[in-house]
């Protein structure tokens, strides 16, 4: 007789509930689970771009409609300057890519749990895994973005300079920073609906308080330490210095601010998750 | 003896009421923020970690304990809110208890409802693999057992079709398909079954019986449905506000659960009764069992006339009023049913209190206990529904008129008859 492949759940192992638990094994939970976390962020993928005409194409609409408005807006009307005669839609292209992708991982992710509330009431799984599994559609938007990036890139015949091989590292600082707010905001949210409305709000100022349509470097340095307290500063210069090198500057003591920000959001995102994550069935 | 799959230890769950949810907390952060501040300024002012002003709570469930071997299967029984659900979610480590202690030795699966996680966008291949997943298959043993699934689901035809365009009896088959291939050690099921067309249901019936007793596996059930729990059930768990009230051997539990109904009378309040479903926009104030003279019965014999009489009371004058009683006997069986819409009854609109009544001129009821669920509706929308209103007891009698007590050959009902040489 086959042995039943029903995943090993809690195999040859003795689950104990008690009032207050702190579950030990919640890594391993989260490993566990790992399959549903792959289908309900394939389930978000497939779903986003069903019975639409333009299909994936919205993946790159938005960033090339708002290139075009912010280069207008910011380079043509505030005449802001690109270092070096950069192409000015390039630099806001980056800017937009990663801006997007912040803005979207951390709103889908916070909205995640009050819209599968169903699930959370009826089926045990690691919680974490609703908000992670938001964040897969943005993230594959995010890719066919930077095909679109690199097609722009090359069309104003801008060169990458070799700081690109840091790539990867200010990528996963762009996912901690959308994973520390996208949890920490879902968990208000499952609470306090209020959150619901803030989130609109958060990401409509984000947008204008990062280094979007502009370079950071346009703020006189000792107002910059301060600017720089936001998360996703760090990262679009980051972004910027990746693509463009030392052109757009890299400014390190504003990068650490930044990343100790990321840092401590994303601790107590996960801290206020965790903590709170087990009452959700009974609150949502 | 081998440990037992399932050890439940004094475990109760408390709930509070009102403005306060969840485990005491303020749900909205305006409330959070003016909690803060009221308790900082009192232990200010009172210089000690003032008591908090408790809110009002229940406990959904308290003080429950129960051992459960592999293969056994247990039926959970009692009335609306007397915190099956909640067990079987702690069970499920959906919520977790307030006291106590739970120890699981096997993996479980819990069913509280069929078709969770259910996209209407994706097509119902997409949907059987989501769902699978969702409900603790791994993706190969999906793959290996699709065909099966459809199969069991009788929607193959529409398998690619998004599950939005699905009929509801569709999605529903497709979703207990589903659920019906998982093979955990320990199940954890909530009343799903009392869905779909019959044949559909018979069918669900005959495969958890056969998950049940054929595979070995350890199933905790909730139903309302006692011919089901008796079927599945070897042992039976009766539960009433939270607190185990019996437990046991099924059909123990169910007859102790049956007859908790109350002491047969000829007149039950049902004014304290706060199990009932729907709006309430209507209540039942006491049903009163007479004769069609209006003399009061407190035992019914076979073949006797008897009036039923519901006293209402309402906030919806003028409503147009369809009553219904069911009547089951002791095996849960429905023995039969009355409404008012299908016997055409002109019935004047509702006051704001008054008393209906329904009249059988001869009860065609062999002497047994019976029990029964009464309904509501104002203008089509359940005001009131009330399972175990109250119960009848029926005492041998002269059904035919003959002169001689009926005797009962173990007949559901008495049929009004005669004999001829042709």
């Amino acid at each position: 007789m086959e042995e039943s492949q029903t995943r090993p759940l809690w195999r040859d192992q003795e689950i104990v509930i008690v009032p207050g638990r702190t579950e030990q094994q919640y890594l391993r939970d989260i490993w566990n689970f790992r399959e549903l976390l792959i289908f309900l962020s394939w389930r978000d993928i497939l779903v986003r771009y069903k019975q639409t005409t333009f299909g994936v194409c919205w993946a790159f609409l938005r960033p090339f409609i708002t290139m075009i408005t912010f280069t207008f807006v910011f380079g043509r009307l505030a005449k802001m300057q690109a270092p070096d005669d950069l192409p000015y839609p390039v630099l806001v292209l980056i800017g937009t890519v990663v801006w997007q992708l912040l803005s979207t991982a951390l709103t889908l992710a916070s909205q995640s749990l009050t819209t599968n509330a169903s699930m959370i009431t009826k089926i045990y799984f690691p919680r974490i895994i609703i908000p992670l599994s938001a964040m897969a559609s943005p993230l594959v938007d995010f890719f066919i973005n930077l095909v679109f990036l690199s097609t722009v890139m090359v069309y104003y015949r801008v060169v990458p300079s070799w700081n690109i091989v840091f790539l990867p590292f200010f990528f996963l600082l762009a996912i901690l920073t959308a994973i520390g707010i996208g949890l920490w905001l879902g968990a208000l949210t499952v609470r306090y609906r209020d959150f619901r409305e803030v989130i609109p709000f958060l990401v409509q100022f984000g947008l204008f308080l990062s280094p979007v349509g502009y370079l950071s470097n346009v703020l006189p340095d000792k107002s910059r330490m301060l600017y720089s307290l936001n998360p996703v500063v760090g990262v679009i210069d980051g972004f910027r210095w990746c693509f463009l090198g030392q052109k757009v500057g890299f400014f390190p003591a504003g990068f650490l601010i930044s990343t100790t920000v990321t840092f401590l959001v994303l601790a107590i995102g996960i801290r206020y998750f965790r903590n709170v994550e087990r009452t959700f069935a009974d609150v949502i | 003896m081998s440990k037992p799959l399932i050890e439940v230890n004094s475990v109760g769950k408390r709930y509070r009421l009102g403005q306060f949810v969840g485990a005491g907390q303020p749900n909205s952060f305006r409330e959070s923020i003016s909690y803060w501040i009221k308790s900082s300024l009192l232990k200010g002012i009172f210089r000690k970690n003032r008591e908090r002003t408790t809110p009002k709570e229940i406990w959904a469930l308290r003080d429950v304990s129960f051992k459960l071997q592999k293969g056994e299967v247990l039926g959970i029984i009692g009335r609306n809110g007397s915190g099956k659900t909640t067990l079987l979610k702690i069970l499920s480590r959906i919520t977790e208890p307030t006291t106590g202690r739970v120890v699981l030795r096997g993996r479980v699966a819990s069913l509280l409802e069929v078709g969770t996680g259910f996209h209407p966008e994706l097509t119902g291949r997409e949907n059987v693999y989501l769902n699978g997943v969702i409900l603790g298959m791994a993706r190969t043993e999906v793959k290996r057992k699709f065909d099966q699934i459809v199969d069991f689901s009788e929607v193959s035809q529409f398998i690619d079709t998004p599950v939005k365009r699905y009929s509801s009896g569709m999605k529903l088959r497709l979703a207990f398909a589903v659920a019906a291939h998982l093979d955990p050690e320990i199940l954890v099921i909530d009343e799903v079954l009392a869905v779909g067309d019959m044949a559909f249901q018979t069918k669900c019936l005959q495969k958890m019986d056969s998950v049940a007793h054929d595979e070995g596996r350890t199933i905790l059930f909730v139903s309302h449905n006692m011919g089901v729990i008796r079927t599945l059930c070897s042992t039976g768990l009766y539960l009433e506000k939270g607190q185990v009230l019996g437990q046991g051997p099924v059909e123990e539990q169910i007859t102790r659960y049956l007859g908790s109904v109350g002491q047969v009378s000829c007149s039950t309040d049902l004014a304290a009764r706060d199990d009932f479903l729907g709006s309430g926009k209507a209540r039942i104030l006491d049903v009163r069992l007479t004769d069609l003279n209006g003399v009061d019965q407190s035992t019914i014999l076979s073949g006797q006339s008897l009036r039923l009489e519901f006293r209402y009371e309402t906030h919806q004058q003028g409503a147009h009023p369809q009553w219904a009683v069911g009547l089951l006997n002791q095996r849960a069986e429905k023995v039969f049913h009355l409404e008012s819409e299908d016997r055409g009854a002109q019935l004047p609109p509702l006051s704001c209190s008054g008393t209906h009544a329904v009249s059988i001129s001869r009860v065609p009821l062999p002497p047994g206990d019976y029990i029964a669920d009464l309904r509501l509706k104002l203008d089509g929308e359940t005001a009131y529904y009330l399972q175990r209103a109250f119960s009848l007891k029926v005492e041998p009698g002269d059904f035919f008129g003959i002169g001689r007590v009926t005797p009962s050959h173990g007949e559901l009902v008495y049929v009004d008859h005669s004999w001829h040489a042709l």
